[in-house]
């Protein structure tokens, strides 16, 4: 060992220009292709091609339109349960934001490292997961304020308030209601990030205690890979969970909209 | 106590509330799988509730994790 080689966890979450950055000005901002961006395109090519597939509209569905079908039938039905039959004009968009979501998720978890490939979770970057919160957060005001107009504001005053409480309940109810695009957005990058990491340094621990010796590696390597496995199922469940969790209080945030209290 | 180490002290009592935050999801799922056993026929139609609760839940442990960070990475 000449010299110590250190695993450094952070450096999976590095967005790098893929094809140089130069020639990408635009309007000041520097545009390039990078491999986020990679990744994001390859989310959406693998998501359209999974629901094309399954497009077919046989009276007998096969196996990939079943699979297709099951997951639209699952988000029209969470959006049936949580906003009623108003809900169903919200599918298109739900069920493109859980499926983008679960495929991103899915996908950074591939393990391409062994043929030299790095897969990159852009669901780990707060502002991807920023710009999806905002894309709710907006429908949410726009459905609000249209199909209410200022009556949208007695969703922050639930009935039955007492009229001394009204102005600080509205005040309470107004810093929740603005809350909630920085917790969806920070529930699902932080619980990427925080998963990848855990990974990264438990790899960090196999790779420099089998360095260190035969005995080490034994020791603390085997159960620490061991570990690893299991945490990377944890970490399957997660990715779905998260983007079932993002979709539900999206469908939540827009019943508030659509229904009121 | 200089304050790189006071830094990474406080990064690891942040750590505290991932811990904490792990009996706040245990215990939504234990009291779901309690009142589900009590009542299957209920438990289906709840599963939107209880994942909304795991969320909230979650939530909390994961700011104690984005301290930590800020607290290693940025301040």
């Amino acid at each position: 060992m000449a010299t110590e080689a250190k695993v450094d966890p952070m450096h999976q979450f590095t967005i790098e220009p893929l094809f140089g950055s130069d020639g990408w000005e635009v309007a000041g901002y520097n545009l390039a292709f990078t491999n986020s961006a990679l990744w994001m395109a390859l989310t959406a090519v693998v998501l359209w091609g999974f629901v094309a597939l399954g497009m077919k509209g046989q009276l007998v569905p096969g196996r990939w339109q079943m699979a297709v079908e099951s997951f639209t039938g699952f988000v029209d039905d969470m959006l049936e349960a949580n906003i009623g039959k108003a809900g169903r004009k919200y599918v298109p968009y739900v069920f493109s934001l859980f499926m983008f979501i679960l495929f991103a998720n899915v996908l950074g978890l591939l393990p391409l490292g062994v043929v030299g490939l790095h897969p990159f979770t852009f669901t780990s970057h707060f502002t991807v997961t920023g710009i999806l919160a905002i894309m709710s957060f907006s429908i949410v005001l726009i459905v609000g304020f249209a199909k209410h107009g200022i009556g949208f504001l007695s969703l922050f005053v639930p009935h039955g308030t007492p009229a001394l409480m009204i102005p600080f309940i509205f005040l309470v109810e107004l810093v929740s209601f603005m809350v909630r695009p920085f917790s969806l957005a920070l529930r699902l990058f932080v619980a990427m990030m925080a998963g990848h990491l855990l990974l990264e340094v438990l790899s960090g621990f196999v790779i420099s205690s089998s360095n260190a010796g035969v005995g080490t590696g034994v020791l603390v390597g085997i159960p620490t890979f061991l570990l690893m496995i299991g945490i990377c199922a944890l970490e399957l469940l997660v990715a779905a969970v998260q983007a079932y969790v993002f979709a539900l209080l999206t469908a939540l945030y827009i019943n508030d909209a659509e229904n009121l209290h | 106590m200089d304050a790189e180490s006071a830094r990474m002290l406080g990064a690891g009592l942040a750590a505290v509330g991932a811990g904490l935050a792990s009996l706040g999801v245990g215990n939504v799922f234990a009291k779901f799988l309690e009142g589900a056993l009590r009542n299957p026929g209920a438990a289906d139609g709840q599963q939107g509730r209880l994942f909304i609760g795991f969320a909230a839940a979650e939530l909390l442990g994961l700011l104690a994790f984005v301290v930590a960070m800020i607290l290693v990475f940025v301040a």
